[in-house]
């Protein structure tokens, strides 16, 4: 290392000195920026970047013309999107999924977490904690290859319908089937990850609570009324702004890879519908203007969602500026 | 059971009963899956013949799918693909998401502020899949390994994590080894990585998993199946049901050799994604509750 360390009152940062002068910071600083310098670096690529991409929503994009060359259309691509019925049924496909989710995936987690919580044995807590979390971490190719073996044409229910002389049921392959089908499958790989959040939240719970409200004779399920669930409840809504601001977003790959079987009629959301009508099209600028629609809406969705819960007083995803 | 505290009533016996078969249940629906689909990547032909499909009991058991599997052929080279973008994918997410987390956790120093507000600000926003995708390609990575790796290489929450654990070591510690003249460098790699081994080793698990059940932005941007990581098989022949063609086995075959089942092949594959995960998670979950709860309460 040339350079010598400077001074120690330099970098403690020891109160009513005020701020040093840019130039001191800078060099007091350089090591520290420069270990961020990369990581920056890759986000201005790969995320900055493709967000002022953005711009050929508005643009009739040709790879050849390149992003000058390209004639400027207005808002036509989102005029085209908005008469588009292929992407009313995605974006009805979306906003179904979401509410579904919200009322048979969104409290799993919660109740799973209460149930596990009240495991007395903390080595069989874990021991069962260590099963729930797992599928988490498989694939969504895994998963629902897992799934396909047990529900599909030729797995496990058919295999088992068959033998008991009834007709085999392809679960994989039935639109009507498809949204119980597919939160399913949510439930199954990442209701137990979800429970994390609230075991940590149940933890910080004071016992005290309980004891004294034990002790006033208060039964095991008013305790959980009127001490669990409100002990929960800042997280509860948390999960949920976030869950409200990311109403657009159920996940790509589940869906992009159960979307032939099913038909699009049931399966499309707005991320498959991207893919398919651009890259498999190559209408750019379209598909760029759905992806733009997207991405706005979801911007608002968590702004508002935030600003609610500032109004019930939690404190939402960020804080109050 | 003595842990149950002294106020807290006795369980009923129907309620210890519900719960219990609850919770078997759930276990058994995370096991069983699974189960099957080992056993029956086990099972000889004739097992599986005699089963009628998947093996639901163990019949008599043969490691012929794996041989075939790693005999050398597309099974044996995406298993290459995926450890190989595996591994250097999560050494280098690892070591920028240390570095800048260590970088933007000294509170006032000099521009942490803004740079951490642009990580900060991709929870808002996604720039979408089409400018994604022409940028990677402007750059010319579209068969390249690089674009499983580097669109993905840096997340904000991971960093997020790794800074609010960082932020947590006093900072009486890190400025009496600054007085000391050690570098910022020195300072991370000899005081802050060795007090964070577990944060470390949480983080590089999500990355690992991140990049070996990568499938996205494989479907994207590999158009060359050649250089197709697992998952994209995965999909070919077990999800959409395509038949490996049988490769260095043909003559042993002619010769009177029984070619494994194709269902127990499959089923080999589903295993060969699903071990690497397996393996490491024990080793790494324990650390997991404090890791993602400083995660959540911080960030």
């Amino acid at each position: 290392m040339l350079r010598k360390s400077p001074p120690a009152d330099a970098l403690t940062s020891s109160a009513g000195l005020g701020k040093p002068p840019l130039r001191a910071r800078l060099r007091r600083d350089w090591q520290l920026l420069a270990m961020t310098i990369p990581a920056v670096g890759l986000l201005v690529v790969f995320h900055y970047v493709p967000t002022l991409g953005n711009v050929i929503a508005f643009q009739d994009y040709s790879p050849y013309d390149g992003l000058t060359g390209s004639p400027w259309v207005g808002l036509y691509n989102f005029q085209w999107l908005l008469s588009d019925p292929e992407f009313w049924n995605a974006l009805r496909n979306t906003v179904t999924i979401t509410a579904f989710q919200l009322v048979f995936y969104f409290p799993v987690p919660i109740a799973l977490a209460i149930l596990l919580d009240s495991v007395l044995s903390r080595r069989l807590r874990l021991f069962i904690q260590g099963i729930v979390y797992m599928p988490h971490f498989f694939s969504w190719v895994l998963v629902v290859a897992l799934f396909q073996q047990i529900l599909g044409g030729a797995g496990l229910l058919a295999q088992t319908l068959r033998q008991a002389g009834h007709e085999p049921w392809n679960v994989m392959t039935d639109p009507d089937a498809f949204i119980v089908l597919v939160t399913a499958q949510a439930v199954w790989k990442d209701a137990g990850w979800g429970t994390i959040i609230f075991l940590a939240a149940l933890a910080a719970i004071n016992t005290h609570l309980y004891e004294a409200a034990a002790v006033d004779g208060a039964s095991r399920w008013r305790r959980l009324w009127h001490i669990t669930l409100p002990g929960l409840r800042p997280v509860i809504l948390l999960l949920l702004i976030l869950r409200l601001g990311d109403a657009l977003n159920v996940g790509f790959e589940q869906f992009f890879l159960q979307r032939d079987a099913v038909g699009a009629e049931a399966a499309e959301v707005l991320d498959t519908f991207v893919y398919w009508r651009t890259l498999m099209t190559g209408a750019w600028s379209y598909g760029a203007a759905a992806g733009l629609f997207k991405g706005l809406v979801g911007l608002i969705l968590i702004v508002v969602a935030n600003k609610v819960a500032h109004r019930f007083g939690e404190q939402g995803i960020y804080k109050r500026s | 059971m003595s842990t149950r505290p002294v106020w807290q009533e006795r369980p009923t016996v129907f309620g210890l009963t519900v719960k219990t078969v609850v919770l078997a249940l759930i276990v058994l629906a995370m096991v069983y899956p699974i189960y099957v689909v080992v056993l029956t990547s086990l099972s000889t032909a004739a097992t599986v013949t005699a089963a009628g499909g998947l093996v639901t009991l163990p019949g008599e058991l043969s490691l012929d799918a794996y041989r075939e599997l790693f005999g050398g052929g597309v099974v044996t080279r995406a298993v290459l693909v995926s450890t190989g973008v595996t591994t250097v994918g999560t050494l280098l997410s690892l070591g920028l998401t240390i570095l800048a987390a260590y970088g933007l956790s000294r509170p006032g120093s000099v521009l942490h502020r803004p740079l951490l507000f642009l990580f900060l600000l991709t929870f808002l926003f996604t720039p979408g899949m089409i400018p994604s995708y022409l940028i990677v390609r402007e750059l010319g990575l579209i068969d390249s390994y690089w674009s499983l790796i580097l669109p993905t290489a840096v997340s904000a929450f991971n960093l997020v994590v790794m800074r609010a654990f960082f932020m947590n070591i006093p900072g009486e510690v890190l400025d009496s080894a600054r007085i000391d003249g050690a570098s910022d460098f020195r300072i991370l790699w000899r005081i802050v990585l060795p007090m964070s081994k577990g944060v470390t080793a949480v983080i590089g698990l999500f990355y690992a998993v991140g990049y070996w059940n990568a499938f996205f932005n494989a479907v994207l941007y590999i158009n060359d199946n050649a250089k197709w990581p697992l998952q994209l098989i995965l999909r070919q022949y077990v999800q959409q049901g395509m038949n490996l063609v049988p490769n260095q086995r043909a003559i042993d075959t002619a010769a009177g050799y029984a070619l494994p089942p194709n269902l127990a092949i499959k089923m080999a594959i589903i295993v060969v994604a699903l071990v690497p995960v397996l393996l490491i998670y024990p080793f790494v979950q324990r650390h997991f509750t404090k890791g993602v709860i400083i995660g959540a309460v911080k960030g």
